[in-house]
Protein backbone atom coordinates (compact mmCIF):
# COMPACT_ATOMS: atom_id res chain seq x y z
CA UNK A 1 0.00 0.00 0.00
CA UNK A 2 1.16 3.56 -0.66
CA UNK A 3 1.56 5.82 2.35
CA UNK A 4 0.86 9.51 2.93
CA UNK A 5 2.98 11.17 5.62
CA UNK A 6 0.84 13.70 7.50
CA UNK A 7 2.65 16.84 8.77
CA UNK A 8 2.29 17.65 12.46
CA UNK A 9 -0.11 20.63 12.07
CA UNK A 10 -2.65 18.49 10.20
CA UNK A 11 -2.59 15.57 12.63
CA UNK A 12 -5.24 17.18 14.78
CA UNK A 13 -7.54 16.34 11.86
CA UNK A 14 -6.32 12.73 11.42
CA UNK A 15 -6.77 11.55 15.02
CA UNK A 16 -2.99 12.10 15.49
CA UNK A 17 -2.16 9.59 12.77
CA UNK A 18 1.23 10.29 11.19
CA UNK A 19 0.88 7.78 8.37
CA UNK A 20 -2.16 7.16 6.18
CA UNK A 21 -2.11 3.99 4.09
CA UNK A 22 -4.04 3.71 0.87
CA UNK A 23 -4.67 1.17 -1.88
CA UNK A 24 -5.48 3.93 -4.40
CA UNK A 25 -3.18 3.86 -7.39
CA UNK A 26 -3.11 7.55 -8.31
CA UNK A 27 -1.94 10.50 -6.22
CA UNK A 28 -5.25 12.32 -6.57
CA UNK A 29 -7.13 9.17 -5.54
CA UNK A 30 -4.95 8.79 -2.46
CA UNK A 31 -5.48 12.41 -1.40
CA UNK A 32 -9.21 12.11 -1.99
CA UNK A 33 -9.39 9.02 0.20
CA UNK A 34 -7.47 10.83 2.94
CA UNK A 35 -9.92 13.75 2.82
CA UNK A 36 -12.96 11.46 2.76
CA UNK A 37 -11.81 9.64 5.87
CA UNK A 38 -10.64 12.84 7.58
CA UNK A 39 -12.90 15.61 6.21
CA UNK A 40 -11.27 18.49 8.11
CA UNK A 41 -8.05 17.93 6.18
CA UNK A 42 -9.79 19.19 3.04
CA UNK A 43 -10.09 22.85 4.01
CA UNK A 44 -6.43 22.96 5.00
CA UNK A 45 -5.15 21.12 1.96
CA UNK A 46 -7.30 22.62 -0.80
CA UNK A 47 -8.23 26.18 -1.71
CA UNK A 48 -11.71 27.42 -2.69
CA UNK A 49 -11.18 26.15 -6.24
CA UNK A 50 -10.35 22.65 -5.05
CA UNK A 51 -6.67 22.95 -5.89
CA UNK A 52 -3.85 22.09 -3.51
CA UNK A 53 -3.02 25.31 -1.65
CA UNK A 54 0.00 27.17 -3.00
CA UNK A 55 1.86 26.87 0.30
CA UNK A 56 1.39 23.10 0.51
CA UNK A 57 3.98 21.02 -1.33
CA UNK A 58 3.73 17.36 -2.23
CA UNK A 59 6.84 15.21 -2.29
CA UNK A 60 7.40 11.65 -3.37
CA UNK A 61 10.71 10.70 -1.86
CA UNK A 62 12.96 13.69 -2.48
CA UNK A 63 11.09 14.88 -5.56
CA UNK A 64 8.46 17.62 -5.49
CA UNK A 65 5.37 16.65 -7.45
CA UNK A 66 3.22 19.09 -9.40
CA UNK A 67 -0.29 18.76 -7.90
CA UNK A 68 -1.78 19.42 -11.37
CA UNK A 69 -0.34 16.06 -12.44
CA UNK A 70 -1.77 14.18 -9.48
CA UNK A 71 -4.53 12.49 -11.52
CA UNK A 72 -2.04 10.77 -13.73
CA UNK A 73 0.67 10.20 -11.16
CA UNK A 74 0.78 6.47 -10.50
CA UNK A 75 1.53 5.03 -7.08
CA UNK A 76 2.87 1.63 -6.21
CA UNK A 77 2.79 -0.14 -2.88
CA UNK A 78 6.09 1.36 -1.77
CA UNK A 79 5.33 4.96 -2.68
CA UNK A 80 5.64 7.40 0.21
CA UNK A 81 3.96 10.76 -0.30
CA UNK A 82 4.84 13.64 2.03
CA UNK A 83 2.59 16.66 2.58
CA UNK A 84 4.97 19.51 3.35
CA UNK A 85 3.85 22.99 4.45
CA UNK A 86 5.99 25.70 2.86
CA UNK A 87 6.82 27.74 5.95
CA UNK A 88 7.33 31.43 5.18
CA UNK A 89 6.27 34.89 6.28
CA UNK A 90 7.72 38.07 7.64
CA UNK A 91 6.94 41.70 8.02
CA UNK A 92 6.62 43.59 4.76
CA UNK A 93 6.92 47.25 5.69
CA UNK A 94 4.15 48.41 3.39
CA UNK A 95 1.53 46.07 4.72
CA UNK A 96 -0.85 46.07 7.62
CA UNK A 97 -0.65 43.68 10.56
CA UNK A 98 -3.02 40.75 10.36
CA UNK A 99 -6.24 40.89 12.33
CA UNK A 100 -5.61 39.27 15.66
CA UNK A 101 -6.82 39.07 19.19
CA UNK A 102 -4.62 39.28 22.25
CA UNK A 103 -4.45 36.78 25.08
CA UNK B 1 -3.88 28.12 25.46
CA UNK B 2 -0.45 28.85 26.90
CA UNK B 3 3.18 28.22 26.01
CA UNK B 4 5.83 27.50 28.64
CA UNK B 5 9.36 28.03 27.30
CA UNK B 6 12.56 26.59 28.77
CA UNK B 7 15.07 29.40 29.48
CA UNK B 8 17.75 27.83 27.26
CA UNK B 9 15.38 27.55 24.29
CA UNK B 10 14.26 31.15 24.83
CA UNK B 11 17.82 32.47 25.01
CA UNK B 12 18.79 30.61 21.85
CA UNK B 13 16.02 32.35 19.90
CA UNK B 14 16.89 35.78 21.32
CA UNK B 15 20.56 35.34 20.40
CA UNK B 16 19.63 34.16 16.91
CA UNK B 17 17.33 37.13 16.29
CA UNK B 18 19.99 39.62 17.39
CA UNK B 19 22.88 37.99 15.52
CA UNK B 20 20.93 37.89 12.23
CA UNK B 21 19.67 41.48 12.55
CA UNK B 22 18.77 43.31 10.31
CA UNK B 23 17.74 40.14 8.50
CA UNK B 24 14.87 37.97 9.60
CA UNK B 25 15.87 34.74 11.30
CA UNK B 26 13.79 31.58 11.65
CA UNK B 27 13.76 28.21 13.36
CA UNK B 28 11.70 25.36 14.74
CA UNK B 29 10.14 24.78 18.15
CA UNK B 30 10.06 21.37 19.83
CA UNK B 31 8.66 20.02 23.06
CA UNK B 32 5.62 18.30 24.44
CA UNK B 33 1.98 18.98 23.73
CA UNK B 34 0.37 18.94 27.14
CA UNK B 35 -2.41 20.92 28.76
CA UNK B 36 0.09 23.77 28.74
CA UNK B 37 2.35 23.46 25.71
CA UNK B 38 5.95 22.85 26.80
CA UNK B 39 8.65 24.28 24.51
CA UNK B 40 11.89 22.50 25.38
CA UNK B 41 14.12 23.13 22.37
CA UNK B 42 14.48 25.78 19.67
CA UNK B 43 16.58 24.91 16.63
CA UNK B 44 17.88 27.42 14.15
CA UNK B 45 17.32 26.96 10.45
CA UNK B 46 18.66 28.88 7.45
CA UNK B 47 16.44 31.62 6.06
CA UNK B 48 16.09 30.31 2.50
CA UNK B 49 14.37 33.41 1.17
CA UNK B 50 16.12 34.64 -1.98
CA UNK B 51 16.84 38.35 -2.17
CA UNK B 52 16.09 40.81 0.61
CA UNK B 53 15.75 38.94 3.92
CA UNK B 54 15.00 42.00 6.04
CA UNK B 55 11.23 41.64 5.60
CA UNK B 56 10.72 38.02 4.66
CA UNK B 57 11.75 34.54 5.65
CA UNK B 58 11.27 31.16 4.08
CA UNK B 59 12.12 27.65 5.22
CA UNK B 60 13.28 25.13 2.64
CA UNK B 61 10.84 22.20 2.38
CA UNK B 62 13.78 19.83 2.86
CA UNK B 63 14.54 21.55 6.18
CA UNK B 64 10.89 21.17 7.15
CA UNK B 65 11.00 17.43 6.43
CA UNK B 66 14.21 17.16 8.46
CA UNK B 67 12.49 18.97 11.34
CA UNK B 68 9.64 16.44 11.34
CA UNK B 69 12.22 13.65 11.33
CA UNK B 70 14.12 15.23 14.23
CA UNK B 71 10.92 15.36 16.29
CA UNK B 72 10.14 11.74 15.52
CA UNK B 73 13.64 10.49 16.38
CA UNK B 74 13.78 12.42 19.67
CA UNK B 75 10.21 11.67 20.76
CA UNK B 76 9.29 15.34 20.67
CA UNK B 77 6.39 17.23 19.13
CA UNK B 78 7.15 19.76 16.42
CA UNK B 79 5.28 22.62 18.08
CA UNK B 80 5.80 25.44 15.64
CA UNK B 81 8.11 28.02 14.16
CA UNK B 82 9.82 31.18 15.32
CA UNK B 83 10.97 34.15 13.28
CA UNK B 84 12.07 37.71 13.87
CA UNK B 85 10.62 41.07 12.80
CA UNK B 86 13.57 43.47 12.56
CA UNK B 87 12.45 47.01 13.50
CA UNK B 88 8.80 45.94 13.57
CA UNK B 89 6.47 44.76 16.32
CA UNK B 90 6.10 41.14 17.38
CA UNK B 91 2.70 40.79 15.79
CA UNK B 92 1.86 38.66 12.75
CA UNK B 93 1.66 40.34 9.38
CA UNK B 94 -1.16 39.62 6.96
CA UNK B 95 1.34 37.58 4.96
CA UNK B 96 2.16 35.53 8.08
CA UNK B 97 -1.52 34.82 8.60
CA UNK B 98 -2.40 33.90 5.03
CA UNK B 99 0.03 31.01 4.85
CA UNK B 100 0.00 29.91 8.48
CA UNK B 101 -0.83 26.33 9.42
CA UNK B 102 -3.32 25.33 12.13
CA UNK B 103 -2.14 24.09 15.52
CA UNK B 104 1.41 25.46 15.20
CA UNK B 105 2.71 28.12 17.58
CA UNK B 106 4.11 31.09 15.64
CA UNK B 107 6.57 32.84 17.90
CA UNK B 108 7.66 36.30 16.72
CA UNK B 109 10.63 38.24 18.08
CA UNK B 110 10.78 41.99 17.63
CA UNK B 111 14.32 43.35 17.26
CA UNK B 112 14.82 47.12 17.43
CA UNK B 113 18.24 48.52 16.50
CA UNK B 114 19.76 45.09 17.05
CA UNK B 115 18.23 44.39 20.46
CA UNK B 116 15.28 42.14 21.24
CA UNK B 117 12.44 44.20 22.67
CA UNK B 118 9.49 41.79 22.63
CA UNK B 119 8.65 38.12 22.09
CA UNK B 120 5.08 37.01 21.54
CA UNK B 121 3.43 33.82 20.34
CA UNK B 122 0.36 33.34 18.15
CA UNK B 123 -1.89 30.49 17.08
CA UNK B 124 -4.61 30.28 14.46
CA UNK B 125 -8.19 29.79 15.51
CA UNK B 126 -10.83 27.93 13.50
CA UNK B 127 -11.62 31.12 11.54
CA UNK B 128 -7.98 31.29 10.43
CA UNK B 129 -7.33 34.35 12.60
CA UNK B 130 -4.40 34.66 14.96
CA UNK B 131 -4.98 34.72 18.70
CA UNK B 132 -2.19 35.52 21.11
CA UNK B 133 -0.81 32.59 23.09
CA UNK B 134 0.55 33.79 26.45
CA UNK B 135 4.12 32.71 27.11
CA UNK B 136 6.05 32.07 30.30
CA UNK B 137 9.80 31.53 30.56
CA UNK B 138 10.17 28.80 33.14
CA UNK B 139 11.96 25.59 33.99
CA UNK B 140 9.73 22.90 32.54
CA UNK B 141 8.13 20.16 34.60
CA UNK B 142 7.37 17.83 31.72
CA UNK B 143 7.66 14.14 32.52
CA UNK B 144 9.55 13.33 29.33
CA UNK B 145 13.33 13.82 29.35
CA UNK B 146 14.99 16.58 27.37
CA UNK B 147 17.14 15.29 24.53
Amino acid sequence: MATIIIPTPLRKYTAQKRRFETRENTLSGALEQLMEEHPQVRQNLLDDEGKVRSYIKLYIGDEEVNPDESRTFQLDENTEISIVPAIAGGYQSAEQPAEYSTG
Amino acid sequence: MKLNIAPQAYQNMQDHAESDYPKECCGFLYGQEEEIRQLQISRRVVNAREGDQRRRFQIDPKDYQEAEEYALIHDLDLLGVYHSHPDHPAVPSEHDREIAMPWFSYLIISVQDGNVTATRSWRLNERHEFGEEPIEITELLTDKPKT
